[in-house]
């Protein structure tokens, strides 16, 4: 046996540049099947912990995925809003530890202005417990100040002190801006990669002081504005504001908290538990993904069916080796174990290689990618299904494997000390 | 003193398939000892007879005794093993497997085969190859590439393997008709040295009848071989 494993060795070696582009080809796969794995992971982890710590979202009631898209995601719009007083009572609840409220609605180049006020400064998370911090300057303080996401910075290049002016509704190109009244810019929020990083933070009284002179939804008419300067001194009030995130003290409340919230007699409101909702639209939109898993699937077999080429066109030339052996007295089983070793040397290097190459990749681009695309995937070891894959992988690598070395059985069956080129 | 020959062959037919019989010998033996130059051009079975001799092949009816064994009480691994025990077997060229060196190919039988490693006794393979090489005058080759070696190189190379472990029956396919005639002789003389050193007996098998009066007896296949003789196919 352990001659045979040198034969083996020996025999790829001298092949080997066919030998190692076989190994190549076969890690090449395993690396993209346990990268698309990793990656598939890691976005759909990512995508779940868009948010995390917040037990509900509170909004009008709607469709849960539109609360979702416009509460998390800043997409959408709300169909309708709910009245700051519904939240200071659903706030004062003795269950209820924290909220943060939001108020949406207008936007500055085509990024969402968020109007709320400073828990979310110190409640927010994301990610499994990261919170909210500054790259630069501080939180918005005073009425026309206002922090900016990571992205929204680095596209328009804008830093702490600039001036900007806000539009109204979402539309990248605005036929109504709110010239009047410009914000300056305090503080610039560090990247989260999340959809944090693609908006801007004022107040709530700074969005209710935009359209303090909106009369049914329209511009105030020449003359009879508001100036910025007047606003200052007015004392603002808050009337409504577009959802809220809710922290219940304890986790057991949240479910009596979403049942109280969802049957609140005042108003039509509706709560959703982000993961519950968050998963279930991972699900919704994640049938590429089983698309991706199948096609690197594949592309493994093709590696392997690669190997079984190589080794398979080698068998021509090798017939004369296989008469020599078989006249120092190898039986046919003997030859057929040969080739078996050669296709386990190429599987198991390739599987090996692959593995190599997969970290390998994963660390170098791990910081880019969570940098880049918000998607965080941890260098962990292989878990059970990568386990699985490779164990699976390994078999099929063997059963390929068998494909040449019976050919070469029967080669050696009919060719006896003959060799028929 | 009961006769006791290397091979005995009684009665044998063998055909491929439902084809006509390529081989039918009533009676052949060789003497254990002898060295047997047997004329077999092609088209006269002589591959045949070779692989039933070496047991690759199964007679249809007959029997066939190498040593006293009959390769009808055999079952296909048996001959193997059996093959890998007491036959060298030398081919007419291209004998070595391209990916050993000198010293591995000659090693080869004994790694295969476990009755040859012990019929080394308490010698290390290593040095027993090393033994062979310097009777064959190749004892400097041991560390090359076989690729690099001229064909004369190469067949005493796979002389050197079939004797290693003192095989008792030596069979030769025409392994000198790739050599020019004065190597021929040289080969063939080193051959024998080595053979009667261990009393092996050959069997030598070719075309060229100018070898024959080397040989202490020499038989033509075709007078044997009944078979070749009916069917005259070439």
């Amino acid at each position: 046996m352990k001659f045979l494993l040198q034969m083996a060795f020996q025999s790829l070696f001298n092949r080997r540049l066919t030998t190692i582009l076989t190994i190549f080809s076969v890690s090449l796969s395993i690396t993209l099947l346990l990268g698309v794995e990793r990656v598939r992971n890691g976005a759909r982890d990512s995508f779940t912990n868009t948010i995390s710590g917040t037990d509900l979202i509170v909004g009008s009631r709607g469709g849960t995925i539109q609360l979702l898209l416009y509460a998390v995601f800043r997409m959408g719009t709300a169909t309708n809003n709910l009245s700051y007083e519904s939240y200071q009572k659903i706030g004062a609840l003795p269950d209820v530890a924290w909220t943060i409220p939001y108020s949406l609605g207008d936007s500055h180049r085509g990024f969402r202005v968020v109007g709320t006020n400073s828990e979310f400064y110190k409640r927010y998370q994301y990610q499994r417990g990261k919170s909210i911090e500054f790259a630069s300057g501080k939180e918005p303080s005073s009425l026309f100040e206002v922090a900016i996401g990571s992205a929204v910075a680095k596209k328009l290049n804008y830093k702490t002190g600039d001036k900007l002016t806000l539009a109204h509704g979402i539309s990248e190109v605005s036929f109504q801006n709110h010239d009047d009244k410009p914000f300056t810019i305090t503080g610039v929020l560090a990247p989260t990669g999340t959809p944090i990083d693609r908006s801007l933070y004022i107040s709530l009284e700074g969005i209710e002081a935009l359209h303090v002179d909106w009369q049914d939804g329209a511009p105030p008419v020449k003359g009879e504005e508001v100036t910025a300067q007047t606003l200052e001194a007015q004392k603002i009030e808050v009337k409504q504001i577009t959802a809220f995130l809710l922290g219940a003290k304890s986790r057991i409340q949240t479910l009596n908290l979403q049942r109280y919230i969802n049957e609140y007699e005042d108003e039509a409101l509706m709560a959703i538990i982000p993961g519950v909702a968050l998963s279930e639209l991972w699900d919704g939109i994640s049938y590429a993904e089983d698309g991706l898993r199948v096609v690197s699937l594949f592309v493994v077999i093709v590696g392997l069916l690669g190997m079984l080429v190589s080794v398979y066109n080698s068998l021509n030339e090798r017939r004369r080796e296989m008469a020599i052996l078989r006249s120092v007295g190898a039986g046919p089983k003997l030859i057929f174990g040969l080739l078996m070793l050669e296709s386990t040397i190429i599987t198991g290097a390739g599987i090996i290689t692959g593995i190599v190459v997969m970290y390998l990749g994963l660390f170098i681009t791990q910081p880019i990618l969570a940098e880049q695309f918000g998607l965080y995937i941890p260098i962990a070891l292989p878990g059970f299904f990568e386990w699985i894959y490779l164990g699976v992988i390994g078999v099929v690598g063997l059963l390929m494997g068998a494909v040449p070395a019976w050919r070469a059985y029967h080669n050696t069956l009919s060719d006896g000390l003959t060799i028929k080129i | 003193m009961k006769h006791d020959p290397a091979v005995r062959i009684k009665n044998l037919k063998f055909s491929y398939g439902n084809t006509p019989d390529v081989l039918s010998i009533e009676n052949f033996e060789i003497n254990r000892g002898e060295h047997l130059f047997l004329y077999g051009p092609s088209g006269t079975g002589k591959t045949t007879l070779l692989g039933l001799l070496a047991g690759i092949l199964e007679a249809k009816s007959g029997s066939i005794e190498i040593l006293g064994r009959n390769y009808a009480t055999l079952k296909g691994t048996e001959r193997d093993h059996f093959r890998g025990s007491h036959i060298g077997y030398i081919f007419q060229m291209f004998n070595l497997i391209p990916y050993l060196n000198v010293r591995e190919n000659i090693i080869l039988p004994c790694n295969i085969s476990k009755e040859r490693l012990k019929k080394l006794g308490s010698t290390q393979p290593e040095s027993a190859a090393k033994e062979v090489a310097s009777h064959l005058q190749i004892d400097d080759l041991l560390d090359k590439k076989v690729t690099t070696l001229s064909v004369g190189q190469q067949q005493r190379v796979a002389a050197a393997r079939a004797l290693m472990g003192s095989p008792e029956l030596i069979i030769a396919d025409e392994p000198t008709s790739a050599l020019d005639s004065d190597r021929r002789e040289i080969f063939l003389n080193l051959l024998f040295k080595e053979v009667d050193r261990t009393g092996a007996t050959i069997l030598f098998v070719s075309h060229d009848k100018s070898l024959a009066p080397l040989f202490s007896r020499t038989l033509s296949l075709r007078e044997i071989n009944t078979a070749a003789q009916k069917g005259e196919v070439l």
